[in-house]
C-alpha cells in the first residue's frame, strides 16, 4: 500500500486515498482530510466523525449510513447536508475508515 | 429427544430440512420448520412475470410438498425468539423449544419505509416486480405503457438478487423494441451505487451494456421520497427524477421478529460469523439465506452454496467436533440481457465477477461475463433445476466453495472485491 503525507505526517492509503491503517488517524488528521476533499469541519460533522470512530472501534467495520442515523442519531438529510453528494464515503474518507462494505 | 427448530420454509429451509432428515436418525432428532403460509414461490421467476414470459403457475407449489416426511411443518406467524430459554414463542401464544436453532427468514420488500412510496400512485403508475403480487400487478399495466419515461429504481443495498434491477432494465429494453416502441420511450436506471454494479469489473461491463442500449444511469440517487402528485422520486439531496412509470426495488428488510428478538441489525438482519452462519451472541443459533448479515449477495445460489457448508459442519458440531468448513461467500447468478442472451457472473467474498469461462459438468462450459445464448437457457433451464434438485437437497455437480478454474484476471486490475457504497 502506497505511503503519502498529510499533515505533515506519512500515512498509509489506498488506491483510493482511503487510509488503511485506522490507528494512525487522529482528530488533526481528519481536518487535513476534510480539507483534501473541500470540507470545513463544523461540530455536525464532528459529531458524525466520531460516532464513525467509536462504531468502527467497537464493531470493526464502518457503520453504513443507515447505521450512522438510526444508531448514530444523525438524520439523513443532514449527512446529505454536511458531506455533499456522496456521504457514506466522504465520512469514511474522513475518519480515516474504509469505505463502507455496501453488499454485493 | 433433539430438536432442530428452522424458522422459514423458503429457498434455505427447504434445502437444510431435506439434507439434514436425511443425516438425523428420525429416533433422536425431530426437525420442525415453521412458516407464516404453505405458499413456496420461485422468486427468480418474477423477473419474467411482468413480460409475459413466465405465468403465475409457473412460479408457485405448495410448500409442504417440498417438506419431506418426517419433519413437522408448523404454519403461524412468529413472534419472537427468546434465545436465553432456547424458545421461539408464535404469535398464537404457542411456544416452541428447540436444542438447535436456524433463521432462515429471508428479506423482504419494505416500500412502507420510504414516504410516499405507498401513496395514492402504488401499483397504478408505481410498481415493485420483488413481490407476486407485485410482478403480476406489472404484468397487467405494462402492456398499456408504449411511451414516456420508465424509471427504473434501487432504493437501498443491499437487495436480494442484486443483478435483478438490471435484468428488468435489459428485459424492459428489449421488450419495447420487439413492439416497436422503444423510440418513445426514455428508460433511466437510478441507483444508490456510484455505478452500475457493486463489483468493479462487472460494473464496466454491465455500465457498458446499459449505455449500448441508450439506457440513462442516475448514480449516487438515494431517495427520501415518492412525489404522487409530481409522479417523481426525490432523493435527499433533492435532486427530482419525473416518471411516468416508475418500477422500484424497495427497501429490503430482514423479519420483524427478529428485530424483537434483539437478533438483528438497523436492517434486521441477524449478525453471524461469515464462514460459519453462527450467530455471534448464540452458538446453538445460526442465520442461513437472506436473513444474516453476511457481505455477500442476497441470493439462492449463495443460499445454496452456504447451505452444503453449514451441513457439514452442523453435522460435526452435533458430534462434538469443532467446525471445519467455512463459507466462502460464494455466489453464482445468471443474469438476463434481452434477446434471448444471458450472462453468468461467479464470485466470492473475496474475488469480484471476472470474465472467462465456467467448467460445468456435461453441458459444457459457459461464458462468464459474456452475453451468450447458452447463458439465457441456463437461466430457463434452472427454474426445474429449483424445483426438483435444489430445493429437495439433491446433489448439484456444483462446488459450494467458489474455483478460479477458468476464470481471466487482468493483470492489472485488482481481483479483490472491493466494497461500494
Amino acid at each position: 500500500m502506497p505511503v503519502t503525507t498529510i499533515d505533515n505526517r506519512p500515512v498509509h492509503v489506498n488506491e483510493e486515498g482511503f487510509l488503511t491503517e485506522p490507528a494512525e488517524w487522529d482528530e488533526s488528521l481528519g481536518t487535513a482530510l476534510a480539507a483534501q476533499i473541500g470540507l470545513e469541519l463544523g461540530d455536525e460533522h464532528w459529531k458524525a466523525i466520531r460516532f464513525l470512530r467509536e462504531d468502527y472501534a467497537t464493531r470493526g467495520e464502518t457503520p453504513t449510513l443507515r447505521r450512522v442515523t438510526v444508531a448514530g442519531g444523525i438524520p439523513t438529510k443532514d449527512l446529505f447536508r454536511l458531506f455533499p453528494s456522496k456521504p457514506a464515503k466522504k465520512l469514511a474518507y474522513v475518519a480515516g475508515l474504509p469505505k463502507p462494505h455496501g453488499c454485493v | 429427544m433433539k430438536k432442530l427448530l428452522v424458522l422459514g420454509g423458503g429457498t434455505a429451509g427447504t434445502m437444510v430440512v431435506n439434507k439434514l432428515r436425511r443425516r438425523l436418525p428420525v429416533s433422536e432428532w425431530e426437525i420442525t420448520v415453521v412458516d407464516r403460509d404453505d405458499e413456496q414461490r420461485y422468486q427468480p421467476g418474477y423477473l419474467f412475470l411482468p413480460f409475459g414470459t413466465y405465468s403465475a403457475d409457473m412460479v408457485g407449489r405448495k410448500r409442504h410438498t417440498l417438506i419431506p416426511d418426517g419433519v413437522e411443518m408448523v404454519l403461524a406467524e412468529i413472534d419472537r425468539v427468546e434465545a436465553e430459554a432456547d424458545t421461539v414463542h408464535l404469535e398464537d401464544g404457542r411456544a416452541l423449544p428447540y436444542d438447535y436453532l436456524v433463521i432462515a427468514t429471508g428479506t423482504t420488500p419494505r416500500p412502507d419505509q420510504t414516504p410516499g412510496m405507498l401513496g395514492e400512485q402504488w401499483r397504478r403508475s408505481v410498481f415493485d416486480f420483488y413481490t407476486f403480487e407485485g410482478a403480476r400487478a406489472l404484468a397487467h399495466a405494462l402492456p398499456a405503457f408504449d411511451h414516456g419515461r420508465l424509471v427504473v429504481h434501487i432504493t437501498e443495498m443491499p437487495i436480494k438478487c442484486p443483478v435483478a434491477p438490471l435484468e428488468f432494465a435489459f428485459l424492459a429494453d428489449s421488450w419495447l423494441r420487439k413492439r416497436g416502441v422503444r423510440d418513445r420511450v426514455e428508460l433511466v436506471y437510478v441507483t444508490p451505487l456510484s455505478e452500475a454494479f457493486t463489483q468493479p469489473i462487472a460494473a464496466q461491463h454491465l455500465g457498458a451494456m446499459l449505455e449500448e442500449r441508450k439506457i440513462l444511469v442516475e448514480p449516487d440517487f438515494m431517495i427520501e421520497r415518492v412525489d404522487n402528485d409530481r409522479k417523481s422520486i426525490v432523493s435527499f439531496d433533492e435532486r427530482e427524477i419525473p416518471f411516468d412509470l416508475l418500477v422500484t426495488i424497495p427497501l429490503n428488510m430482514g423479519a420483524d421478529f427478529v428485530a424483537r428478538s434483539g437478533l438483528g441489525d438497523e436492517l434486521n438482519y441477524v449478525s453471524v460469523d461469515k464462514g460459519t452462519l453462527r450467530s455471534t451472541a448464540h452458538a446453538n443459533v445460526f442465520a442461513l439465506g437472506d436473513a444474516s448479515n453476511i457481505p455477500a449477495s442476497k441470493a439462492g445460489s449463495v443460499a445454496h452454496f452456504s447451505v452444503e457448508v453449514f451441513v457439514k459442519n452442523f453435522l460435526q458440531l452435533i458430534d462434538g467436533k469443532p467446525m471445519t468448513g467455512s463459507f466462502d461467500g460464494h455466489a453464482n447468478c445468471f443474469v438476463e440481457s434481452g434477446h434471448g442472451k444471458g450472462l453468468l457472473i461467479d464470485f466470492n467474498y473475496d474475488t469480484q465477477p471476472l470474465p472467462g469461462r465456467y467448467p460445468l459438468p456435461v453441458v459444457g462450459p459457459l461464458g462468464l461475463l459474456k452475453e451468450t445464448r447458452a447463458n439465457h437457457l441456463g437461466k430457463l433451464a434452472f427454474r426445474w433445476v429449483y424445483w426438483n434438485v435444489l430445493l429437495p437437497g439433491r446433489p448439484l455437480p456444483l462446488p459450494a466453495l467458489m474455483s478460479m478454474a477458468g476464470k481471466v484476471a487482468p493483470v492489472d486490475t485488482p481481483t479483490t472485491a472491493a466494497s461500494k457504497e
